[in-house]
């Protein structure tokens, strides 16, 4: 076990430590932050000093070092833009996403999970198909789309919510129901087709053939299966919780993360872009470390691999 | 003496293609039938159709009482009071057929509630001694252990020890020993012959090997295409088989004695169900074919002694043969 947490752990950290790499060098190649934040005004001399003082002069394997001997000390640096440290500016912005994500997360599972197992035991069924042409309606049309959408119905047409900002909660409304619809169509049809695998399986006949009623081989016997490959996709959505809701608080100008990271991407405001990208790549390593470490808990059979494995 | 079940021209129909043809059984108390036939005859069918456990597009008609109890239409209820309590079933893969996440002790306490509302200790006693009962070693321990845990044998041990929680009258073993080894096999069938001795219990042996069927049933019923074909006393069965398919069966199987034979199988292949031939479903593969058999659907047909046999040609029966009168005086 202690084998298998510090194995998972160590590729954690690898995966982070090469998202970090990874940004910290396109976001180098791709522009000039100096040039950018003084404007194209700004003399030469001037855009030398900005360069010097957030180090920009220096070769990029030296700028990599140093940033990431900072960042060992926990300091992310400053935003260049408003000079404030990177991960207050960040941090400060997070519930904001999290009252977006949570609740449309709880939307995803409590919608997407009970249709998709009402589906699958009326396979066939006019409700079944109904849930179907719903889901893969909800999971084909983009975000954007969507939102779109709902806009014009509830905000241009009806006027019962307003169509972008953050003052009232009847603001958050719009946006959660655009992440919360989509994901639920995708935990829907992933739900249905994980049920309709394990419903096949001879244990489900074995237990209706010694007397178990069938809502108790659903909930006890089918569920506790189809569970595993679904919580994958919950893993999946928890780890979005940060990083999800980009293009959705866009759209209705909330001023979350996501509307922090394609600002500070536009501006290279590059302690920001590293910060935001760092925080998302830790909230899916976190999402998936929980996630294997749940599959232990619902899959016995995967419990001893490990160790089985680990014993050479 | 009266049956303990009786199945009465029962017939399964998948989207309107007809599995299972009018299929009437008796099976007394106590009493060990065994079904022989090819993958798709029918054999698993009837049983699955006779407690509902069919999925809901497969069509089912025709009778299955037990006790005076009908078990087709029945509602589910009464269908789950049955199901594991005066019947049992076990299943061709052990691995398959037990609940992967779910410890075996708890699969078996699951049974033993149902039918004999126990709980907790008393629960976990009884599964226990179920367990000792079928021959796993270590029974405490095991109730612990998940089914990947155990071999092949041992989950069928569980599956039997599973299916005797409700002390049933009849216990029905599907292939029971289809996936396992060849040792183990003889083990498990020796388990499910020295239960039933001892419990009274009717049992019914699905298997399309013939000799296992034979070695340990006292009768067995051939199918063939959805019906019975013949049903005889094991013994007579072997020592004369009356249908040209038993025949064929029997032919097929390798001699352990006598020198070394190339083994005899049966020309053509099993029919479509889905366009069966207008006459006998065996017609085309039949070498004691005659004109009626084109046109003509057998129906079976008492033929002597505790033998019916589903064929047209009067040959395949006891009096028109030339040893019909010891036999016909045996049966006097």
């Amino acid at each position: 076990m202690l084998r298998f947490l510090s194995l998972r752990l160590g590729r954690a950290a690898l995966t982070i430590v090469l998202v970090v790499t990874f940004a910290f060098v396109v976001l180098r190649l791709s522009g000039d932050p100096a040039m950018l934040i003084m404007g194209a005004e700004a003399s030469p001399e001037a855009i030398a000093a900005f360069r010097a003082s957030w180090g920009l002069d220096e070769p990029i394997w030296v700028q990599y070092f140093a940033y990431f001997g900072a960042l060992a000390q926990g300091d992310l640096g400053m935003s260049m833009r408003d000079g404030r440290p990177a991960l207050d500016m960040v941090l400060d912005r997070v519930p904001a996403t999290l009252a977006l994500t949570v609740p449309a997360l709880l939307i995803k599972i409590g919608l997407g999970i009970p249709a998709g197992i009402y589906a699958a035991l009326h396979r066939d069924s006019a409700i079944d198909r109904a849930v179907m042409v719903l889901a893969i309606a909800g999971f084909t049309v983009p975000s954007f789309v969507l939102s779109l959408l709902l806009v014009l119905l509830f905000a241009v047409k009806l006027g019962w919510l307003p169509s972008g900002g953050n003052q009232t909660l009847l603001h958050a409304v719009l946006p959660v129901l655009t992440l919360g619809i989509g994901g639920a169509a995708i935990l829907a049809r992933f739900t249905r087709s994980a049920m309709l695998e394990v419903l096949n399986q001879p244990y489900v006949r074995t237990a209706s053939a010694k007397g178990v009623p069938w809502r108790r081989v659903v909930v006890g016997h089918v569920l506790p299966n189809a569970m595993i490959p679904t919580v994958t996709i919950i893993g999946f959505m928890v780890g979005n919780l940060i990083a999800g809701a980009v293009v959705v608080e866009s759209v209705f100008s909330w001023p979350g993360i996501g509307r922090m990271l394609v600002t500070a991407v536009a501006n290279r405001d590059l302690a920001v872009v590293q910060t935001i990208l760092l925080l998302v790549a830790a909230t899916m390593v976190a999402a998936n470390l929980i996630v294997d470490l749940l599959y232990g808990v619902l899959d016995p059979r995967l419990r001893q691999a490990p160790a089985a494995r680990g014993g050479h | 003496m009266a049956a303990l079940l009786s199945l009465r021209d029962l017939r399964v129909a998948f989207d309107g293609v007809a599995t299972l043809r009018g299929l009437s059984l008796d099976i007394a108390p106590g009493e060990a039938l065994g079904m022989v036939g090819e993958s798709g005859c029918g054999k698993s069918i009837t049983w699955l159709a006779a407690l509902g456990l069919l999925p809901r597009k497969a069509r089912v008609e025709g009778s299955a009482r037990i006790g005076g109890t009908e078990l087709i239409g029945a509602p589910p209820a009464l269908l789950d009071d049955i199901r594991g309590g005066r019947i049992g079933m076990i299943f061709q893969d052990p691995a398959s057929a037990l609940n992967p996440v779910l410890r075996i002790g708890r699969q078996l306490a699951e049974a033993l509630r149902l039918h004999q509302g126990l709980t907790g200790e008393a629960a976990r006693a009884e599964a226990k001694r179920l367990l000792d009962i079928v021959g796993i070693p270590d029974a405490a321990r095991r109730l612990n252990a998940y089914p990947h845990e155990l071999s092949g044998g041992q989950n069928q041990r569980v599956m039997i020890a599973m299916a005797l929680a409700g002390n049933p009258d009849l216990l029905i073993a599907d292939e029971p020993t289809t996936a396992l080894d060849a040792t183990i096999q003889v083990q498990i069938l020796d388990l499910l012959g020295q239960l039933r001795r001892e419990r009274n219990m009717a049992l019914v042996l699905i298997s399309h090997d013939l000799g296992l069927v034979a070695e340990h049933c006292d009768r067995v019923a051939v199918m063939y295409a959805g019906q019975i074909v013949e049903e005889a006393p094991s013994d007579d069965l072997f020592a004369r088989p009356l249908h040209p398919y038993a025949e064929g069966l029997l032919r097929a199987l390798p001699r352990l004695t006598g020198p070394r034979q190339p083994l005899d199988p049966i020309p053509g292949t099993v029919p479509d169900m889905r366009a069966l031939p207008p006459g006998c479903a065996f017609g085309p593969r039949c070498p004691r074919r005659i004109n009626a058999c084109r046109s003509t659907q057998p129906r079976l047909r008492e033929a002597g002694r505790g033998r019916r046999v589903n064929c047209l040609n009067d040959t395949a029966s006891p009096a028109a043969s030339g040893t019909s009168g010891r036999m016909t005086g045996d049966a006097a």
